[in-house]
């Protein structure tokens, strides 16, 4: 059991063709995640590694073929969009968007749309999902984590790296790693995992890794405080930022006194989280 | 990216938004032709990107256009919260009657646009929404339906617009939404909207930022940006598709991944210093990308020294410390450089830089305090 993927998960991936979506491919595929095949419009009927997976030239058609039920997206930002509201338009249940740079008028329609067909995204601006030893539909390494019952949220990519990581050389494993992406209109958030993590039985504790900006550290503190049985740790990136300026990720900007790290921080603290002063001493809170 | 209020108000007006007559200019000779073209008394209003120019001293009322020239003259040479002036915008002066605060902007929360409205406007309304909430107007819009009529009439009617001014204030709102929507931007603000003693509607002020990411898609509006505000070195850094912000410190800092380039300053104040920016090169980054970065970080002469924390994924530490190698040859530094690689190719990476003379470390923290150190020593 895991939460969101597991080896049920028929996994396609839009933009298969191009240099990211087949590097990615190939590793995901070498980790034993199922991929039934590819999408890229204009490039429908070849093949790719070495035959082994179907290209095609939409979602609907590759849906029709593969019975698919997920979706990764490995293409440029300014076609993203499309690429979202064509996966939720064919009934893939489920969406992976790993594009960094979206706009954020395009992701309140995507979003709003997506809600609409009740169809879940993670992302974008996000590294994926890797349930250890089982499945990864994403970019998170393999070798730099083991299976295990820690349920790992983030809204970053390489900081995740760095706590998976610390986990692995404290022998510590996780039950799934979810990377919810650093934009600030995105699809599923720490509120929601938190959630998945409580009912899995698989999960029995908890790192949630925040960063400065928006409310969501907040929102998912007051859950842990009113409904969540199951230990939380937590980082939140950001403590030194300036004001004012956008960190790299695009929701990474602390406005008008909103959105602090030492915000944050008061309501995890005040939830019962232990907080961690930096990544590497997250999983010792745990012990 | 912000713009400026002579920018944005001409924006407003494509937009069918009224807006006082008048123009901007860069030097004193041209405010006072403007101002004798507009003939009355005029508004001499500095441009530049910060907010508070009033109080600054930076907005002043001329009765003709001697006084705007001599305004001008005193505003063109200012620096209002260290940025220069270099425009300034010559606008006949309106009579007001009644100020209103109007704008749309992203709703993150509720992952829709948000219409802002207040009766109270005129002031800095992040005053109005900490001391008086109950006077301002929050109104969702579905990003997939738009701003329609009866929304407008409804935030009229919730800030006491009268009657009387429902169409024209309608026709404003329709307008500032397309203004929103059409232009990616990430707020439209309009403070104040003005009543004027002659019972009309004026966008008297006006305020807009642009998504950076929605930028390729208006290459008009990327050629309105304005580097003031920005240090010489991030304007370097965006050439190359850096993440960088210039910070006050000695340690200069590269990272990949912003997660994780936070995160490395966070450490490195936790053991007591002081990191001297931001940056993160990005997923996938190759040598020309980090040798770029290596210049721009080394280029400020308060770096004491450098950290280097390359967690791989896409992005390959061989690749990196590649980077790091020709940069080193270009900038011959004479700072201490302390440097992390992990993830993939973290070995091959680490024999690249074996006689490079740099300090290694293994895990973030121990990083954090070489890095420390090294800048104590070289200070």
């Amino acid at each position: 059991m895991s939460i969101l993927v597991d080896k049920n998960t028929r996994l396609i991936v839009q933009g298969i063709t191009g240099n990211e979506g087949l590097f990615h491919t190939t590793q995901m595929v070498a980790y034993g995640t199922h991929v039934v095949g590819g999408v890229t419009p204009g490039k429908g009927g070849e093949w790719v590694l070495d035959g082994k997976l179907p290209v095609f030239d939409s979602v609907k058609m590759a849906k029709e073929a593969t019975d698919a039920n997920a979706t990764i997206i490995f293409v440029p930002a300014r076609f993203a969009p499309d690429a979202m509201f064509e996966a939720a338009d064919a009934g893939i249940p489920l969406i992976i968007c790993i594009t960094e740079g979206v706009p954020v008028q395009d992701m309140m329609r995507v979003r709003n749309y997506l809600d609409q067909k009740k169809v879940r995204l993670i992302g974008p601006n996000c590294p994926g999902l890797l349930t250890p030893g089982e499945a990864k539909i994403g970019i998170i390494p393999g070798n730099i984590a083991i299976p295990g019952n820690v349920g790992v949220v983030s809204r970053s990519g390489t900081l995740t790296y760095e706590v998976l990581y610390a986990m692995k050389n404290l022998g510590m494993g996780a039950s799934t790693c979810v990377g919810i992406g650093g934009d600030p209109v995105n699809g599923t958030n720490f509120l929601d995992v938190l959630e998945m993590f409580e009912h899995d039985p698989k999960t029995e504790k908890v790192i949630m890794i925040g960063e400065i900006g928006g409310n969501e550290e907040e929102k998912a503190a007051a859950y842990i405080a009113s409904k969540m049985t199951k230990p939380v740790a937590s980082f939140i990136a950001g403590q030194t930022a300036p004001p004012g300026k956008r960190m790299g990720h695009a929701g990474a900007i602390i406005e008008g006194g909103a959105g602090t790290a030492a915000d944050k921080i008061k309501a995890l603290e005040a939830a019962g989280v232990k907080v961690a002063k930096h990544p590497e001493e997250i999983p010792t809170l745990l012990l | 990216m912000k713009l400026h209020e002579y920018q944005s108000k001409t924006i407003f007006s494509k937009y069918g938004i009224p807006i006082p007559k008048g123009r901007v200019a860069s030097t004193a000779q041209e405010a006072k032709q403007i101002a004798e073209e507009l003939g009355g008394r005029v508004v001499v209003k500095s441009q530049v990107l910060v907010g508070g120019r009033g109080k600054a001293g930076g907005v002043k009322l001329a009765k003709d256009s001697i006084e705007a020239e001599q305004l001008a003259t005193q505003i063109l040479g200012m620096e209002i919260k260290g940025l220069p002036v270099r425009k300034v915008l010559v606008d006949e002066a309106s009579a007001i009657d009644q100020e209103i605060y109007f704008a749309i902007t992203d709703d993150r929360s509720a992952k829709k646009p948000v219409i802002i409205a207040s009766a109270a406007g005129g002031i800095d309304i992040e005053e109005v929404a900490a001391k008086t909430p109950e006077k301002i107007i929050k109104v969702n819009i579905d990003p997939l339906l738009g701003m329609r009529e009866y929304i407008a009439r409804d935030v009229a009617v919730a800030i006491d617009l009268p009657r009387e001014y429902w169409r024209d204030f309608t026709k404003i709102a329709m307008g500032l939404y397309e203004v929103y929507k059409n232009t990616d931007a990430s707020l439209a603000e309009i403070n104040p909207l003005v009543i004027t003693k002659d019972k009309k509607l004026v966008a008297l002020d006006g305020k807009m930022m642009i998504d950076d990411n929605a930028l390729y898609r208006h290459p008009d509006l990327a050629e309105m940006r304005d580097t003031d505000e920005d240090a010489p070195s991030e304007i370097e850094a965006r050439k190359y598709g850096l993440s960088f912000i210039k910070l006050d410190g000695n340690i200069g800092c590269m990272v990949n991944g912003a997660g994780l380039a936070m995160t490395s300053m966070d450490v490195i104040k936790l053991f007591g210093g002081e990191p001297a920016n931001f940056l993160d090169v990005g997923g996938g980054a190759d040598s020309k990308k980090v040798a770029a970065a290596m210049r721009i970080i080394l280029s400020d002469p308060s770096v004491k020294a450098v950290l280097f924390n390359i967690f791989g994924g896409i992005t390959r530490c061989d690749e990196v410390a590649k980077g790091i190698l020709v940069a080193m040859d270009e900038v011959k530094p004479k700072v201490p450089m302390v440097v992390r690689l992990v993830g993939t190719n973290a070995e091959e990476g680490r024999r690249l830089l074996e006689n490079a003379n740099m300090i290694t470390a293994e895990t973030l923290a121990d990083a954090a305090k070489k890095s420390v150190e090294a800048a104590k020593k070289g200070n």
